[in-house]
């Protein structure tokens, strides 16, 4: 009789705690969905408030046609969006180059010694130095020791070497996920390694590095605490010269050396405002922000997936 | 049809000395260039680390290390300025506490849920959600803070200022979620599959498994997720500088406004200061405190995950 | 038995240096005696030679010697065999030949592999220069991510050929040669990897002899393949003898039976015997390639 009962509450012990556990676990599970709630939440609040706040404005062609103005409701972003689209142009032409060279350099090039230990540890702790560190190198060396003024291509420099890192490390990913098999008949087949490297390793991690080089413009496009480092922060009511015209020689570079603005620069100026009526401008202007890096990131996200798909 | 007789055919495919020539020198002109491609961000740390250096040493030369280290009153650009950096860096920590206080929770959370927890399809549709939510300008979540949030805690709290570290902390703090959730998550998932299983052998809980056997396995990792995170939080600028005012103020006081090391850069940027001035060099001595705060996280940081890595 | 293990010790002894036993080991013509009972045995082929390789050693970075004192010929435009148990070192010395274990950091070689009748030492050349010459078809199919057409050509490209005439005729050469031309004949121009696994192995195969090679190296080249598949690989190198000189490692003694010339056996970085095929798989001339054909061992 004492064994049966011994045995019953056994039993009902093992079930209690069977139960605990489960509710632990549903108990973890719900917090954790909480989480994603509160995240998914904030980025549709922050989306719905900028979008009902500037609907006016996004509604208003001029808003798109304008540049900024003293009035608020003849204000637009003209200047700002040509400009960042300027700046992304000088940005992308730098730093995807520079990046990718570096990441392939890194990945099947450098020889294990003390030259590639310094690099690799130096490109892990750039891309943790802070954006506005990088305003303060090119205030110091830029614009006063090479004493060039605050232009498209200062802008389009700075913003290179702050997304540098993170277009080396996605190459590198990307390169590394390449079966080594690829590589070996290349090699087998009598390939260099120039030729190994750009005929078929770097078409086979098109997609990461592509990856990679938009997630990192689209880190470019929203920063602005370096290019207001660097003296931006400007009135800027006119473009630079078209980069292509009707006459002879059709291309010039004359706009790479122009003043500008960009769209974070100009919503920060609008949002520093105590005004109300250029809060509703700024609330349009993030909604064009965040359109664009978010659209840059899901195109981002899709290629991934994509690959990852056909794999 | 093939017509072409076997010896001619080889002729024809047999590379030129010309060809072999050229392409051993195009091989070597490449790693040349791809080296130094790779030595540029070399560069760019000399490059930052001698600016910061040698402009923190002018400002040195008018202000005594002594004043810098334990003046409480930041106010260079006032007729008889102040340099003591307490004001500055009360307002950096306070806003990153608070930032830490939401991010390192509820990463750890979130991640624990993503690795123990979550079918793989959630997890799946869930990356790129925070993918996105880390993709969104600081900018924006500046406004957000300031516009939204702000108002927001005005409503529970009577009397907050408009400018007060609460709001952009909180805000922060959710900006650096995803980071916090992919890099603990990271570790966590670097634990064997083996020690899960011993503990789950032994009857152990999921919970319990996450507790006592993925943690303390993963602390490493973790630890390293936290300070990268605290690395992020005080480098933080745009939230800030919109959302929690400019005025250096020596307080750890969430209700109130402070100005952190990068607002008063932004600050200083904004305003017409000369080259040369002290206010200029000002910057870049708080420039310097913030650049080494960073740099002394990120190496540890750099190290511990180095350490998960090797474990594992 | 106790011949066996009479030698595992000897290759103990063997293994960690160079002792005047090893060198006794090579000599090309072994003294005669009855079967089964010589240590080692390397037959000299009577037929005309593609490369000979004399006292081969190979270490790897962390210093472990792979190969040791490896002496055999490779007899021209016919298939060799390599066999041997897993791990006795047939792939690392497939890749001697080809030099592919100069990807990787501090590897050492030492001996000859005299490519004839230029009499070159592939050892002495720089790898790009031997890889030129000396192709590989690998255990797994490995296309590029590519066109048919452009994976047949892929050799001719890194050579640096531009005509299209040669090209054009070189990949419809190579792919009859791989047995693959009427299969792909219409769709030269879809990527490689809508191809069958088995027709991915022939496709490689076809690579490998669109830039015709001295010498082709096969590493199990139907490992990764189905019966079906395997019959038509092995078909396709039937065909081959003859035109193009072939070693092979194997790890299916029937496979080397049913279509190599001659066949190897290596044992612990070592080679055991070599001989005519049908010599080795019925007259084996030593204790442990018998026990290893009998499945005794291994």
């Amino acid at each position: 009789m004492a064994t049966l009962n011994q045995t019953i509450s056994d039993a009902q012990a093992h079930a209690s705690l069977v139960r605990r556990n489960k509710n632990q676990d549903i108990l973890i599970a719900g917090l954790g969905m909480l989480i994603l709630v509160i995240a998914i939440s904030t980025l549709l609040a922050m989306f719905l408030d900028l979008f009902i706040t500037g609907l006016p404005r996004l509604q208003d062609p001029d808003f798109y046609l304008n540049f900024p103005s003293r009035k608020a409701e003849e204000a637009g972003i003209l200047s700002a969006w040509v400009g960042t689209i300027l700046v992304m142009i000088v940005t992308a032409c730098i730093s995807v180059p520079l990046g990718i060279a570096a990441g392939v350099y890194l990945e099947e090039y450098a020889g294990s010694n003390w030259v590639t230990d310094l690099i690799e540890i130096n490109v892990t702790n750039l891309a943790g130095v802070p954006s506005i560190v990088y305003g303060l190198l090119a205030l110091g060396l830029f614009i006063y020791a090479f004493g060039m003024s605050e232009t498209v291509l200062v802008a389009g420099l700075v913003l290179s070497l702050l997304i540098l890192p993170v277009i080396i490390v996605s190459t590198r990913e990307a390169i590394r996920s390449i079966p080594e098999a690829y590589k070996e008949a290349a090699i087998g087949l009598g390939a260099d390694q120039w030729q190994t490297t750009y005929s078929y390793i770097l078409p086979a991690a098109r997609p990461g590095i592509i990856t990679g080089a938009i997630v990192g413009l689209s880190r470019a496009i929203g920063e602005t605490a370096p290019l207001i480092t660097i003296g931006a922060l400007t009135y800027i009511a006119f473009l630079p010269n078209a980069p292509v015209s009707g006459d002879f020689p059709f291309i010039n570079f004359d706009w790479v050396t122009s003043p500008f603005t960009v769209m974070p620069i100009q919503m920060f100026s609008w949002v520093s405002r105590p005004q109300a009526e250029f809060q509703i401008n700024a609330a349009a202007a993030g909604v064009v922000l965040m359109v664009l890096t978010l659209m840059m990131n899901a195109i981002a996200i899709y290629i991934r997936y994509k690959v990852r798909r056909t794999d | 049809m093939l017509t072409t007789p076997d010896d001619q055919l080889r002729a024809a495919i047999t590379p030129t000395p010309n060809f072999l020539r050229k392409r051993a020198l195009i091989d070597k002109l490449a790693r040349c260039i791809l080296f130094a491609a790779a030595a540029v961000s070399v560069f760019v740390t000399i490059g930052i680390v001698y600016i910061l250096v040698s402009e923190s040493l002018f400002f040195f030369d008018n202000v005594s290390l002594k004043e810098f280290l334990t003046s409480t009153t930041w106010t260079p650009l006032f007729a008889v300025p102040s340099f003591g950096i307490w004001p500055l860096l009360s307002g950096t920590l306070t806003v990153s506490a608070i930032a830490l206080s939401i991010a390192i929770p509820l990463g750890l959370l979130l991640a624990i849920y993503m690795s123990e927890y979550a079918p793989p399809k959630v997890r799946e549709s869930v990356k790129p959600v925070l993918e996105m939510l880390e993709g969104v300008p600081t900018i924006v979540y500046g406004y957000f803070a300031l516009m939204m949030v702000t108002p927001l805690l005005q409503t529970f709290i009577p009397g907050l200022p408009g400018f007060n570290m609460l709001s952009p902390g909180i805000v922060m703090g959710i900006m650096i979620l995803p980071y916090t959730t992919s890099l603990s998550e990271d570790a966590m998932r670097a634990v064997p599959r083996e020690l899960r299983e011993g503990a789950y052998a032994l009857g152990y809980s999921r919970f319990y498994t996450a507790i006592k056997v993925v943690i303390p396995a993963a602390i490493s990792g973790i630890t390293a997720a936290f300070i990268l995170a605290m690395s992020r939080a005080v480098g933080e600028t745009m939230v800030v500088a919109i959302a929690a005012g400019q005025m250096a103020n020596f307080t750890f006081n969430p209700m109130e406004g402070a100005a952190t090391i990068t607002t008063f850069i932004v600050q200083v940027s904004l305003g017409d200061v000369r080259h040369g001035s002290i206010g200029y060099q000002s910057i870049f001595a708080v420039g310097l405190v913030l650049f080494l705060m960073t740099l002394m996280f990120n190496v540890i940081g750099f190290l511990l995950r180095r350490r998960y890595r090797l474990a594992y | 038995m106790t011949s066996f293990s009479k030698s595992t010790g000897m290759m103990k002894n063997l293994s960690s240096t160079a002792t005047p036993v090893a060198a006794k080991r090579t000599h090309h013509a072994p003294p005669p005696a009855s079967a089964g009972q010589q240590d080692t045995w390397l037959l000299e082929p009577t037929e005309d030679l593609r490369a000979r390789i004399s006292n081969l050693e190979f270490w790897y970075g962390d210093g472990t010697q792979a190969i040791q004192q490896l002496s055999m010929p490779l007899v021209d435009k016919r298939v060799t065999a390599l066999i041997g148990p897993s791990g006795c070192g047939k792939s690392t010395f497939l890749r001697c030949l080809n030099r592919m274990h100069d990807l990787y950091k501090g590897v050492k070689y030492a001996g000859e592999i005299t490519l004839m009748p230029e009499n070159v030492n592939l050892i002495e050349l720089d790898p790009m220069a031997v890889r030129l010459r000396v192709g590989m078809v690998f255990q797994k199919p490995n296309p590029f991510p590519k066109t048919i057409y452009e994976n047949t050509i892929a050799g001719l490209r890194i050579r640096g050929i531009k005509k299209r005439a040669v090209l054009d005729e070189m990949a419809e050469k190579s792919l009859r040669q791989a047995a693959l031309w009427d299969e792909v004949k219409d769709r030269l121009h879809q990527s490689a990897l809508s191809l069958s696994g088995g027709q991915q192995q022939r496709l490689c195969i076809a690579r490998a002899l669109a830039v015709q090679p001295d010498i082709l190296l096969l590493d199990e080249p139907t490992s990764a393949l189905d019966p079906i598949a395997t019959a038509r690989i092995e078909d396709l190198l039937n065909e081959l003898e003859g035109q193009v000189t072939i070693l092979m490692v194997t790890h299916n003694m029937q496979q080397a039976a049913r279509i190599s010339n001659y066949t190897a056996y290596m044992y612990m970085g070592q080679l055991v015997e070599f001989n005519e095929t049908d010599a080795l798989f019925t007259r084996p001339k030593c204790q442990r390639t018998e026990d290893y054909i009998s499945g005794r061992f291994g």
